[in-house]
């Protein structure tokens, strides 16, 4: 390993967020340094890759007001860390894992490499617990599960921090004497946006249980890489080695895409679509690869990454490349938000993989899956209907399609539409979609065994 | 300096380049740096190797050793493979978890056969007997499933000088040989390069279906084995599904199941689920004949690379015992974009969408390992490999070049399609778009194994769904009722073949998989029906009663009848002649 106290004052070109250092030893793949300027601040830099004795240095804050004279370069010989600690909770840092909340400093009980290490997929516990989040479009339709990750697609100005902050406040209500935290990654985000989750937290006594690390959208992009990471590492730590159920939110992942696009310009290589490195996927599975559970330990890391597509466009490399590797998606509409229906969640194309082991009997109840199934089906069939009377006029559907569109728009209005602060239980959920079918004929209840139809079928 | 060591000059990711490997080819394992690390040599220029990683490479760095093996990479063969999990480069997961805990950690290693486990050979061929390549010399109980065969490695013959009943670890030795060479032993265990196919005897054409239990399949878009298809889709759509179902399901002796590039959870939900699931013809757990090849997305890249080629070298090696193996791969894209990863890394000039110029033929080599064969050894005894692929095209546009690749060298293509998802229409596989190049041979082999209804039934329902969707057009523009009344029949037709026939609920006991006789049952009384209001109808019946009447809530109940009740389907045919006459009288 290097030679830990050199210093070099070889940096011979400067690009973008990199340097080039020239004539150094020892130093290795990953490494972090420390990069002094002659005013006596410092920045932190890690090495993209080394090559003989020319190092190229990827610095954190980046290279502004850097000259090759004057800057002083030592390699550190470790990878980047976080010193973890309980104390963590309760906190605010920022990208570099420097606490901001004029609090003291934390003492840490150990030192995490942030990259981590992957799971081996043979210890990995299937996430099947059933996590009641009080939204009956998650709950009912696209369950979430404990070890799951499953992201909001959402676009510009739409209310996707108000439903993350929801689920980050209800879903905490779990079986009594579970430990819970949250951990919040704001990755390039506004400062209101940041502001509204730490309020939020702060409003509802959450940010006792939460650890908080945030980017600002002025603040140095390059720290957006190693910020989820920073966050995940700290969620590990509580959920496999403190035994805490831990709820990790990260908003936005566009910003930390683009924070990867401008490194790899930066280094010149060649790019995949629009731009994005080859490497996106691979990059993007190693933060989201890091929710789960593991056999034998009782805690658990549940992902909900919040992203914002370009024009709404789910095809744009970040919301398809993140839709390969989550378990799911849940889509926010802008129709619906302009139609006023609160959470605007597009139900049909939403979708949660892991929902079918964790509902039915002995978790949520019997007749979840058909009812799902059925809502589904009869859902879209009323927004088929709908279309085709946009083109032909209403007086062109048969009685059957009037009576799906109906359902369509009180299912929009009544399943949908919730209140920010409505937490409905299973139940509840079940109950409303009950009355909602009730509105079709009993044959066309298709996906329902009749069994559950005899016992649930609301009587009049 | 040591011809068998050279020293780390540059890193970048999971690319190192290394000097002083004089001699090393291309291909050749090595261990890089200090940490032990696995790599590959993929690139050869002058003096300077460049060695694709398969693990994590903080901490190298330039001066760091290389450490040359000599041989390829390559395969473990031999018993105790069924049953296992392994990465992308055979390393065993379950001992690495047993020995490392739970993250995998770098430069681990565990030979990929538990040399801990005692096996019981039991001779096949006499001392005196002469013996070729492939030749079977005895055969080990590997599971409740499988019975593993000791074969003559490729390339060696000669008369048996000794050979015997023994018990003992893959290392024990069972049989000496004398051959040309000399007299040498054979152990039960050999090693294969993976990106070279085993030899075979000759290739033949596939003369068999492949029964997959799922409808779909097995009734519009058959494959056989031996052969290849690709599931492609986007996100969403059911690719992870199918390729599940089929695992469980589908008639293979061996299933190797690779997981490249894909999710963690999914890999669990096979391990925690296989074990459960009886195999429907012996009633013994699916794991007993399944291999799982396990590269998650978050493993390392270039491991994800060779996954699929230590998944196929696995299982032409069962092949070569005589036994029809099916080998899943998901996702070949997350394959392709390895190789595109390491591509740029090397600085090569791309092709399509910054893929390698050399995508296409990689991807056809991988497709042409599949196939119906005679197997080496004298008995001619015959094998299949059948390769599923599936494919997750960046926006599900099928335009892209992974799909485009494939599809020039498969013969069955089950295109998903996410409108179906979204309906939650499963399997959400598209009856107007895919196809399958085996329809012809299957179609004879069912009229003449099964029933000569079958290929006209087939034909009936796809030319009834085809219309339906002339006809949809139709009503798009001028409305259902604007159909003549015959139209209006076969819509309604068609719609119970979708509904009650295409969709099949992978999640249900009883319709997850269906026995070949339950399928034409289902289709031939959806038929029997269409049959009988047509009649009616022109014998003046009204369209509102044949559209709507009782019999139909039987018939779209009639997939849950259980396979031991099928005689239901009889009974159920004749209500419906009973009730459709009395409507017309």
């Amino acid at each position: 390993m290097a030679s830990i106290s050199k210093e070099y004052r070889t940096v011979t070109q400067i690009a973008g967020p990199l340097m080039f250092v020239e004539g150094v030893e020892g130093v290795t793949y990953g490494e972090l340094a420390d990069i002094k300027l002659q005013n006596g601040s410092l920045r932190r830099g890690r090495v993209l890759e080394i090559n003989g004795d020319k190092a190229m240095v990827q610095v954190f804050e980046g290279t502004s007001g850097l000259s090759p004279q004057d800057v002083k370069v030592k390699f550190l010989a470790k990878g980047m860390e976080l010193g973890v600690s309980l104390d963590m909770l309760g906190r605010v840092f920022d990208g570099s894992g420097r606490p901001i909340d004029d609090g003291p400093s934390i003492i840490p009980e150990k030192y995490l490499n942030v990259n981590g290490n992957p799971v081996n997929p043979y210890v990995r516990d299937y996430p099947n617990e059933f996590i009641q989040t009080g939204i009956s479009t998650i709950d009912l339709l696209n369950t979430l599960v404990r070890g799951q990750k499953l992201p909001l697609f959402s676009g510009s100005g739409l209310p996707h921090s108000r439903l993350a902050a929801q689920i980050a406040r209800q879903a905490t209500v779990l079986k009594t004497g579970e430990k819970f935290a949250v951990v919040f990654a704001a990755i390039g985000i506004t400062f209101e946006e940041a502001e509204f989750f730490v309020a939020d937290f702060r409003r509802t006594g959450a940010i006792e249980r939460s650890v908080v690390f945030i980017n600002l959208a002025d603040d140095p992009p390059i720290e957006r890489i190693a910020l989820p990471r920073m966050a995940l590492t700290a969620a590990e730590y509580l959920a496999f080695e403190k035994g805490m159920h831990v709820l990790v939110i990260m908003t936005d992942l566009t910003n930390y895409c683009e924070a990867l696009r401008e490194i790899s310009a930066a280094r010149r290589e060649v790019p995949g679509r629009r731009g994005y490195p080859g490497y996106l996927y691979t990059d993007l599975a190693t933060l989201y690869e890091r929710a789960g559970r593991i056999k034998g330990k009782t805690g658990s890391i549940t992902q909900i990454p919040v992203l914002t597509m370009p024009e709404d466009d789910k095809t744009h490399p970040v919301p398809d490349l993140t839709g390969y590797i989550t378990e799911g998606q849940i889509i926010i509409n802008r129709g619906l938000n302009a139609r006023g229906i609160y959470p605007p969640v597009d139900v049909l194309p939403s979708l949660s993989r892991l929902k079918d082991k964790g509902i039915g009997a002995g978790k949520t109840r019997e007749d979840h899956a058909d009812v799902m199934n059925q809502l589904y089906s009869a859902y879209a069939r009323g927004k088929n209907a709908k279309e085709l009377a946009v083109v032909l006029g209403e007086s062109a559907l048969s009685d059957a399609d009037i009576l799906f569109v109906k359902f369509a728009d009180a299912f929009e209005d009544k399943f949908v539409r919730q209140g920010e602060d409505e937490n409905r239980t299973i139940e509840e959920s079940l109950s409303i979609g009950w009355d909602l079918l009730a509105m079709i004929p009993r044959n066309e209840l298709k996906r329902i065994r009749d069994a559950f139809i005899e016992k649930y079928y609301p009587k009049k | 300096m040591n011809e068998n060591r050279g020293e780390v000059v540059k890193v970048s990711g999971p690319l190192v380049i290394a000097r002083g490997l004089t001699g090393a080819r291309m291909f050749e394992m090595v261990r890089v740096g200090e940490a032990n690390l696995f790599g590959e040599i993929i690139e050869i220029k002058g003096n300077d190797y460049s060695i694709q990683v398969y693990e994590e490479t903080e901490g190298i760095g330039p001066g760091q050793p290389v450490i040359r093996t000599g041989e390829p990479l390559s395969v473990e063969l031999g018993p105790g493979l069924i049953k296992s999990i392994y990465d992308g480069v055979q390393r065993p997961l379950d001992a690495l978890a047993r020995d490392f805990g739970e993250y995998i950690v770098r430069g681990a290693e565990r030979p990929a056969l538990d040399r801990s486990k005692k096996w019981n050979f039991i001779p096949v061929a006499k001392v005196g007997d002469r013996v070729e390549q492939g030749d079977i010399l005895g055969t080990v109980q590997e599971s409740a499933l499988v019975v593993h065969k000791i074969m003559m490695p490729p390339g060696k013959s000669g008369i048996i000088k000794k050979i015997e009943t023994v018990t003992g670890n893959v290392d024990t030795e069972v049989a000496v040989i004398e051959g040309q060479e000399g007299i040498f032993g054979i152990t039960m265990v050999q090693r294969w390069p993976v990106r070279e196919s085993r030899p075979v005897k000759r290739k033949v054409m596939p003369t068999e279906p492949m029964i997959t239990g799922q409808r779909v399949i097995d009734m519009l878009f058959p494959i056989a084995k031996g052969g290849t298809a690709c599931v492609p889709g986007p996100f969403g759509s059911g690719k992870t599904v199918v390729q599940h179902q089929l695992a469980k399901w589908a008639d293979a002796q061996i299933v190797i199941y690779v997981g490249c590039g894909e999710r963690g959870n999914e890999m669990t939900d096979v391990l925690m689920e296989f074990p459960h699931l009886k195999d429907p013809a012996s009633g013994e757990p699916l794991m007993e004949r399944t291999v799982l090849v396990a590269n998650t997305s978050n493993m390392p890249v270039a491991a994800r690379e060779a996954s699929v080629f230590t998944g196929i070298a696995i299982a032409e090696y069962f092949r070569d015992m005589g036994y029809s193996v099916a080998l899943m791969a998901d996702s070949t894209s997350r394959w392709a974009e390895a190789m595109r990863e390491i591509s740029g890394r090397l600085e090569e000039m791309p092709g399509e969408e910054g893929y390698p110029a050399y995508l296409g033929s990689r991807i056809a080599n991988f497709y042409e390992r599949a196939g119906s064969v005679i197997c080496l050894g004298s008995d001619d005894r015959s094998g299949a490999i059948t390769v599923i692929g599936a494919v997750s095209p960046p926006g599900g546009d099928f335009s892209e070049p992974v799909v485009q690749a494939t599809l020039r060298v498969v013969k069955v293509f089950w295109g998903l399609d996410d409108k179906l998802a979204f309906s939650r229409h499963f399997p959400a596989v598209n009856w107007l778009t895919s196809y399958s190049l085996y329809q012809d041979m299957v179609d004879e082999c069912s009229d003449c194994k099964f029933d000569a209804q079958w290929s006209i039934n087939r034909k009936r329902a796809m030319d009834i769904l085809q219309r339906e969707s002339e006809l949809e057009e139709l009503v798009r523009l001028v409305g259902i009722d604007a159909l003549p009344h015959e139209d209006r029949l076969l819509m309604q037709a068609a719609k119970m073949i979708r509904e009650d026939f295409l969709h099949q609920n992978a999640f249900d006991e009883r319709d997850a998989c269906t026995s070949l006789d339950k399928q034409f049952s289902l289709l031939k009384l959806i038929l029997h029906y269409f049959d009988k209001v047509n009649s009616s109808y022109s014998d003046g019946a009204t369209l509102e009663s044949l559209t709507s009447n009782d019999v139909l809530n039987d018939i779209a109940r009639a997939k849950l009848i259980s396979e031991e009740a099928l005689d239901q389907f009889e009974a159920l045919e004749q209500k419906i002649t009973n009730t459709i006459c009395a409507i017309t009288w």
